[in-house]
């Protein structure tokens, strides 16, 4: 009955989009009021409705309802509560579910709150929303039906891959998806503002809180999902260029070069193509990355639903969507003009060529996923590393990180740097002391030493712009960016720490003996069975002191799951404030010795505070950006009110 | 900005599209074809992976007589399907050795009582060094070796009954 209902929400979901969009789509011309009325409510209800088919979805999966197959295959009676839960997105079908939920009340929300736009611009936005949105019910309806039931109820479930089975997973999945899906918004704006030629600084105004709340959740998804990464896979490692992780990056840089451009329409009125073409890229992005993940045709450790019918099924949207936007953006971009001139030396200047440099970092990680996939066309197998990605990324990143110490500073519209000589001079004096004093006392390679350079630069730089302020007058929304570009320095800190200093040690040792690794000494005191709900273990109990203090115990594991069967190493991790101790246990040696693989990583705890300060910066500018809305909507109310009044 | 530019991501989408396109309708290749097919295979001494066979080293595949090099673990699953069809082979006389990959010996042991030992010799494979030497990327794997100890003809995955005949061909050819 539960999986019916989901079911039914689901196709009324799909007929309220396929309202919206013709509704939408008719009131474009003269003389349709009437279905102009329609499209807001549709948009609204379509996300009540899609919210409701995604509950019965988690109903199902609470229950373990075995006679869906979607439960059947990726669940299991014995699992945790939670991690039921979030196995109803941790498959295909159920995160395409989430997709779709996220766009449809994405929508709902446009629908209900935003009123600044031209209401023939809006209704063009929703008309868009729904467009893509139609193309996303008929995949999940036609080809991935999450409610399906199986002829006969399995007995058991098949179980969650054990490596999901893990608290970050339940957040990780659906921050993403919010982050990604949350960008539809900017691509409905953007195909809105193109077909009625309306790219206005209101637009930007409009566009910018949608875009600054994907990137949020964008940025700390891709956070959330590194630290996984670095302590459930057990390598160590915190970024491996797997395409998956490259199908998020893009976005996120998409969305940041987006962010930026957009705020340069919103104050200046300049930028408008530009904007609009980012708004389009950025989606793009989100979509692309799904399509490569979920068609299986690159391969990837998280390519969890390899199978290439679905992978035409994207396709074909993709072509509908992305084609469509760009082949309009050709077509209509021209006629949008330009708008307001600018010179290089000016805050506008310094964001052009941050933009400019974010969208070649862009194209750099979309070559470098891509390429495999060109190669193969010729029947050479290659695979795509840290080798290209970090010399040639950082060709892009240096220049940008300099210009972002120094961006900030500038007024706009036209600007001298003789006027900020002074921050200039503490910045780079900064910059100076630190790579004397780097070059002095380390002998490191050159782009971990250019990190740790840049990053005292920026660090510093980033909040020059309070110099000369008044603290209380200062917006949030700069603070948000002072915050955010900190952040970068302290991420970026972590990531050239993480890289240069990093120590490791693989010794086999036996019960009562010890191995160092950097500055800790470890004893391993026993080794001994345990079990959680559906695994058992080996644990091995560590004694861990820094630097002859005080002992602290580090307990890593090999599990065993047995639903499915697999085994998986559990890192067991010990922080201090300057990085971590990193330990996982390994099999029996033989003759009573255990393998143990130590690494001493210092500070590499910064990229994921970093990570977390970036996205810190985007909610105080969120919340800055809102606030002076709602200011503003005030204000113009009044004043209406008061028109009103001296007019009767 | 020029006319023409604002067609550049179109066009780079266009790109884009006819090469995943061409991708899709390509089949996939999931197998990994050993590229060790037709060379000797190398050299290697194994400790016996269990107590009732003898170990396993190159030399005992070059007495002239063709013979199935089986890659297994007592923790692989498709193992335990294709262990009957193992069995049918020794029964039409095929001689069959086998490399236990990452195994401890007690589960070798207990996995050859619960599904049969169709192997006249086992070799440990702890790091998978043989196993990776020999151009075998998964478990099970089994490879035809001639009496010379040359390796002839690989099949990937799990032996199905269907499987049978031609692997009993490809042995008579080795001869």
């Amino acid at each position: 009955m539960i999986a019916e209902l989901g079911l039914a929400a689901l196709w009324l979901a799909a007929a309220l989009a396929v309202l919206q969009l013709v509704a939408g789509a008719l009131s474009q011309r003269q003389g349709a009021e009437e279905l102009a009325a329609l499209v807001r409510p549709a948009a609204i209800v379509q996300g009540l409705v899609a919210a409701f088919a995604f509950l019965m979805l988690l109903v199902l999966f609470a229950q373990t309802d075995l006679s869906v197959k979607l439960v059947a295959m990726n669940s299991h009676s014995d699992k945790p509560m939670i991690f039921k839960l979030s196995g109803a997105f941790g498959n295909h079908e159920g995160s395409m579910l989430l997709w779709i939920t996220v766009m449809a009340l994405a929508g709902s929300l446009i629908a209900a709150v935003e009123r600044r736009l031209p209401e023939k611009t809006m209704l063009a936005t929703l008309a868009a929303q729904a467009f893509v949105g139609v193309g996303f019910y008929a995949f999940l309806l036609l080809s991935s039906n999450p409610f399906e039931r199986l002829p006969v109820p399995a007995l058991e479930g098949m179980g969650l891959n054990p490596l999901l089975q893990d608290i970050g997973l339940v957040f990780h999945p659906p921050t993403l998806y919010i982050g990604y899906v949350g960008l539809s918004v900017a691509f409905s704006f953007a195909v809105g503002a193109l077909l009625t030629r309306q790219v206005t600084p209101d637009f930007a105004r409009a566009m910018r809180p949608w875009v600054l709340g994907a990137w949020i959740f964008l940025t700390l998804g891709i956070t959330a999902g590194s630290y996984w990464a670095y302590y459930e896979l057990g390598w160590g490692g915190w970024w491996f260029w797997d395409p998956v992780e490259n199908a998020s990056l893009m976005p996120w840089l998409a969305a940041t070069a987006l962010l930026h451009s957009a705020s340069v329409l919103a104050s200046r009125d300049a930028l408008r193509t530009w904007t609009i073409m980012l708004g389009v890229v950025a989606f793009s992005m989100s979509m692309v990355g799904t399509f490569l993940v979920r068609s299986g045709i690159l391969t990837s450790v998280h390519a969890f639903a390899v199978d290439p019918e679905r992978g035409t099924f994207i396709l074909g949207l993709l072509v509908i969507y992305i084609g469509g936007a760009l082949l309009l953006f050709g077509l209509r971009a021209g006629t949008v003009s330009e708008g307001t001139r600018f010179s290089v030396t000016s805050r506008e200047g310094a964001l052009v060529f941050n933009n400019v440099m974010l969208t070649a970092l862009l194209g750099i990680v979309l070559l470098g996923t891509l390429y495999p996939l060109f190669t193969e066309a010729f029947d050479v197998r290659v695979s795509v590393g840290p080798p290209y990605f970090n010399p040639v990324g950082a060709i892009f990143v240096v220049p940008m990180l300099i210009v972002m110490a120094v961006g900030p500073l500038l007024r706009w519209r036209k600007d001298s740097l003789a006027r900020i000589r002074l921050p200039l001079l503490i910045i780079g004096g900064a910059t100076l002391a630190a790579l004397v004093l780097i070059s002095l006392l380390t002998s490191i390679a050159i782009l971990p030493f250019l990190g740790l350079v840049l990053a005292v630069g920026l660090g510093i730089g980033s909040f020059m712009p309070i110099r000369g302020r008044k603290l209380r007058l200062l917006p949030i929304a700069t603070w948000g960016m002072m915050v955010a570009h900190f952040g970068i320095a302290v991420a970026l800190f972590g990531m050239a720490s993480e890289s240069a200093f990093s120590e490791e040690t693989l010794a086999a040792v036996e019960v009562g003996g010890s191995a160092d690794v950097g500055p800790w000494n470890i004893v391993l005191t026993e080794v001994s069975p345990t079990a959680g709900p559906n695994w058992t273990a080996l644990e091995g109990r560590l004694l861990a002191s820094y630097d002859g203090g005080t002992a602290i115990a580090v307990t890593p594991q090999s599990r065993n799951f047995w639903a499915p069967p697999q085994e998986t190493t559990e890192s067991a991790l010990a922080t201090r404030w300057n990085g971590q101790l990193y330990a996982v246990i390994g099999r029996e040696a033989g003759e009573g010795r255990w393998q143990l693989r130590l690494w001493w990583k210092p500070f590499v705890t910064f990229i994921w505070y970093g990570g977390v300060l970036v996205a810190l910066g985007g909610v105080l500018a969120l919340i800055g950006r809102v606030m002076a809305d709602l200011k503003r909507r005030a204000i113009k109310s009044r004043g209406a009110i008061r028109r009103a009044e001296t007019a009767a | 900005m020029k006319r023409w530019t604002l067609w550049v991501p179109l066009a780079l989408f266009a790109l884009f599209i006819g090469v995943a396109a061409y991708q899709l309708t390509q089949p996939k290749d999931e197998f990994i074809a050993s590229t060790m097919i037709g060379e000797p295979l190398p050299e290697f001494d194994l400790r016996a992976a269990s107590l009732d066979r003898p170990a396993l080293k190159t030399g005992d595949l070059r007495d002239g007589k063709p013979r199935l090099l089986n890659v297994f673990a007592s923790w692989c699953i498709p193992c335990i399907a294709e262990a009957p069809h193992l069995e049918t082979l020794r029964r039409q006389g095929v001689d069959i050795v086998a490399v236990a990959i990452r195994d401890r010996p007690q589960d070798v042991a207990r996995f050859l009582a619960n599904y049969g030992n169709p192997y006249s010799r086992i070799g440990a494979d702890d790091l998978s060094e043989v196993q990776l030497a020999i151009g075998s990327s998964g478990v099970p794997e089994t490879f035809v070796v001639d009496g010379q100890g040359i390796i002839r003809y690989q099949h990937i995955g799990d032996i199905r009954a269907s499987d049978v005949p031609l692997l009993m061909q490809k042995l008579a050819e080795a001869q």
